[in-house]
């Protein structure tokens, strides 16, 4: 932007208030000492010691990151078999469909998934609870991590993997010494949007979850219908503090990488 | 840019014919080979001895099916039919990583994540080999290819003519019977190019081993080679040195493929005494070595442009070999100088000019008649 000319600074200003006006007014009542979450009270981290002591939110906080470290792994890894899979071989029955269907979650409403995944366990007559949401979060999160893998595959040298072939490698061993190595960071962000994903799911959790498997999201949610306390806002602006980490994170590790490969280029022209 | 090399390996290349010894044992064999991609033939019923220690290129336009070829004989490829012994042993059914061969590829597909080091040790630790050898054989390798210095940096962190010597010396590094290259200059500038052709075919005769390359490039593939397959469609059209490619063309393909020719459509008017004479459309002319023509067989006659004289004045003999034109085009090349005549019959014949002394005082120029003559031994007689 050349002029920082009123229009400009105007609209600049009302699309940050759109997007993070809400969140800066959660993070500022989660300080708040007053009970009351509409009416300032002065500055306060009394909530945040509350939050420690509230078993029952430090166990849901508990269950979701259980359920979402596990999730995401599995789904990494599956996830990123069916990336190669689809990669690789462009010929193999019922491919299309194949493709098709890893895709489907993500177009599919939570509603339904969560409904049929549902149904699917009780006619299985598994009892719900812990595992039954870890299923279904790898159910519906792995055509994330096949489509960013996909993607990085698209573009990756296949003439490596035949390299470390020629060289002595057996199929399996020249992806795991080559391919993987080099395909890494997708695989990386997979698993960080599934984590996140995870994490903050609602509705299929919802569907899928029984008894004293209850996770964050749902946790918080049960409670807001009986009023939003302070602990709340307190919860949410640390699940704040961790994205917004992740993300500041992953900048820094991408300005580090643009720099170094800038330097190899200079060190490429001497 | 590498040492000259001694003396003998001059010697030991001009002795060096194995293919036209009967007894001698192919290291190399492609017996009837087909490959075919959904129906279409990539390669076509091809059969190809390459011998040991002989550097052998495989030429032809892209799509011709000599990288698939290549493909084939490194093992990412399986023949459709026929069946490729190396020293006597099928290789059908041997995956790539249990074939003695190595291959350099035409991406070099030097690994992003490791060092120079790492990438030239990478095939040593996949056979296993103790820590203190790998050690030895990479700093060896590395000086065969002088980078020495470069041991710790990172592929993209070198130029491309240094990614060029990673990758051959990691395909090196584990001698391997045969080192199969795929357009391995193809990514150089001219001038890198010319001196790495030297370099390897310096590498080559030191080290004792056979080298197949593959390569669209006809100047390389005659500096390089010992023998060149020249290929099209599939199939090969002529195995032979580079000097009997060039002046003993096949077929009228490989003619025109390698470097520049003229050719002239015509029928065999008699042939006695070993000399063919043909009528052509843009005059007579005989040619030394009948090879089983007979009268009135459609032929064509080939000659390269450096073998015609031109002069204004008309040949002794201006019935027979001698073709009466003006110039129509000159190209002042430095060392020689090209002129395009147009005969009366509007065929534009070449003719190339060694500028062997400084300056010439009357040069022939634009529009000038002139007439082109050759001996009865310099062009030659295609069937195919």
């Amino acid at each position: 932007m050349k002029h920082w000319s009123g229009f400009n600074i105007a609209s600049v200003a009302v699309g940050l208030a759109f997007l993070y006006l809400p969140i800066t007014i959660l993070v500022i009542y989660s300080f708040n000492a007053s009970r009351l979450v509409t009416v300032w009270g002065g500055f306060s981290t009394h909530w945040y010691g509350e939050l420690f002591h509230n078993q029952g939110l430090m166990d849901a906080a508990w269950v979701t990151i259980r359920v979402a470290l596990l999730s995401a792994s599995v789904t990494t890894v599956l996830g990123t078999m069916a990336a190669v899979v689809l990669n690789r071989f462009h010929r193999f029955p019922g491919r299309l469909l194949f493709s098709g269907m890893v895709a489907a979650p993500m177009v599919m409403p939570d509603v339904i998934l969560g409904l049929s995944l549902l149904l699917l366990f009780v006619s299985l007559d598994l009892d719900r609870g812990f595992w039954t949401v870890v299923l279904a979060h790898i159910t519906c999160t792995m055509c994330f991590v096949t489509v960013v893998v996909q993607s990085r595959l698209v573009s990756f040298d296949r003439s490596l993997e035949e390299a470390a072939q020629d060289l002595g490698c057996p199929p399996w061993k020249a992806f795991f010494l080559v391919t993987l190595p080099v395909i890494w960071p997708a695989v990386a962000a997979g698993w960080m949007l599934t984590f996140t994903l995870s994490l903050d799911d609602l509705v299929i959790a919802s569907f899928t979850s029984g008894p004293g498997a209850t996770t964050l999201p749902m946790k918080i949610y049960s409670q807001v219908r009986l009023g939003v306390t302070p602990e709340i806002n307190a919860v949410c602006t640390i699940l704040i503090a961790i994205v917004s980490l992740g993300v500041v994170v992953a900048a820094l590790v991408n300005r580090r990488q643009e720099q170094r490969r800038a330097r190899d280029e200079r060190l490429a022209a001497q | 840019m590498a040492a000259a090399p001694p003396k003998s390996l001059g010697n030991i290349r001009r002795s060096f014919e194995p293919w036209s010894d009967p007894a001698a044992k192919p290291l190399i064999e492609v017996d009837r080979v087909t490959k075919s991609f959904a129906g279409f033939k990539a390669v076509d019923d091809l059969s190809l001895a390459i011998h040991p220690r002989e550097f052998h290129a495989l030429l032809g336009p892209s799509g011709c099916g000599k990288s698939t070829l290549l493909r084939m004989l490194a093992g990412f490829e399986t023949p459709t039919a026929g069946d490729i012994r190396l020293d006597g042993r099928s290789l059908t059914g041997v995956p790539p990583h249990r074939r003695p061969v190595n291959m350099m590829f035409q991406s070099y597909a030097l690994f992003p994540h490791m060092s120079v080091e790492k990438n030239i040790a990478f095939g040593l630790k996949q056979d296993g080999m103790a820590r203190s050898e790998i050690a030895d054989r990479v700093a060896e390798m590395l000086k065969l290819v002088k980078l020495g210095p470069f041991a710790k940096r990172k592929p993209q962190q070198l130029s491309g003519g240094q990614q060029q010597r990673v990758a051959l010396a990691r395909s090196l590094a584990k001698r391997p019977k045969v080192l199969l290259l795929d357009e391995p200059l193809g990514a150089l500038d001219k001038k890198l190019r010319e001196e790495t052709q030297f370099e390897l075919m310096d590498l080559q005769q030191e080290l004792g081993l056979t080298f197949v390359v593959v390569t669209h490039d006809q100047e390389e593939a005659m500096v390089m080679a010992d023998r060149i397959s020249v290929m099209r469609d599939g199939r090969i059209q002529q195995v032979a040195t580079p000097a009997v490619i060039y002046e003993a063309p096949a077929t009228r393909y490989v003619a025109d493929f390698i470097g520049n020719v003229n050719i002239l459509d015509g029928t065999v008017e008699s042939v006695a005494d070993g000399r063919v004479r043909i009528a052509t459309d843009a005059g007579a002319v005989e040619v030394e070595g009948a090879n089983g023509v007979r009268s009135a067989d459609p032929v064509a006659f080939a000659i390269r442009p450096e073998k015609m004289r031109i002069s204004r004045t008309p040949p002794e003999r201006a019935d027979v070999n001698a073709l009466r034109g003006e110039i129509w085009d000159i190209a002042y090349l430095g060392d020689v100088t090209l002129y395009n005549v147009k005969l009366a019959t509007g065929n534009v014949l070449r003719s190339t000019v060694i500028n062997a002394h400084r300056g010439i005082a009357d040069p022939l120029t634009w529009d000038e008649t002139v007439w082109l003559s050759f001996p009865s031994d310099a062009g030659i007689v295609l069937t195919a």
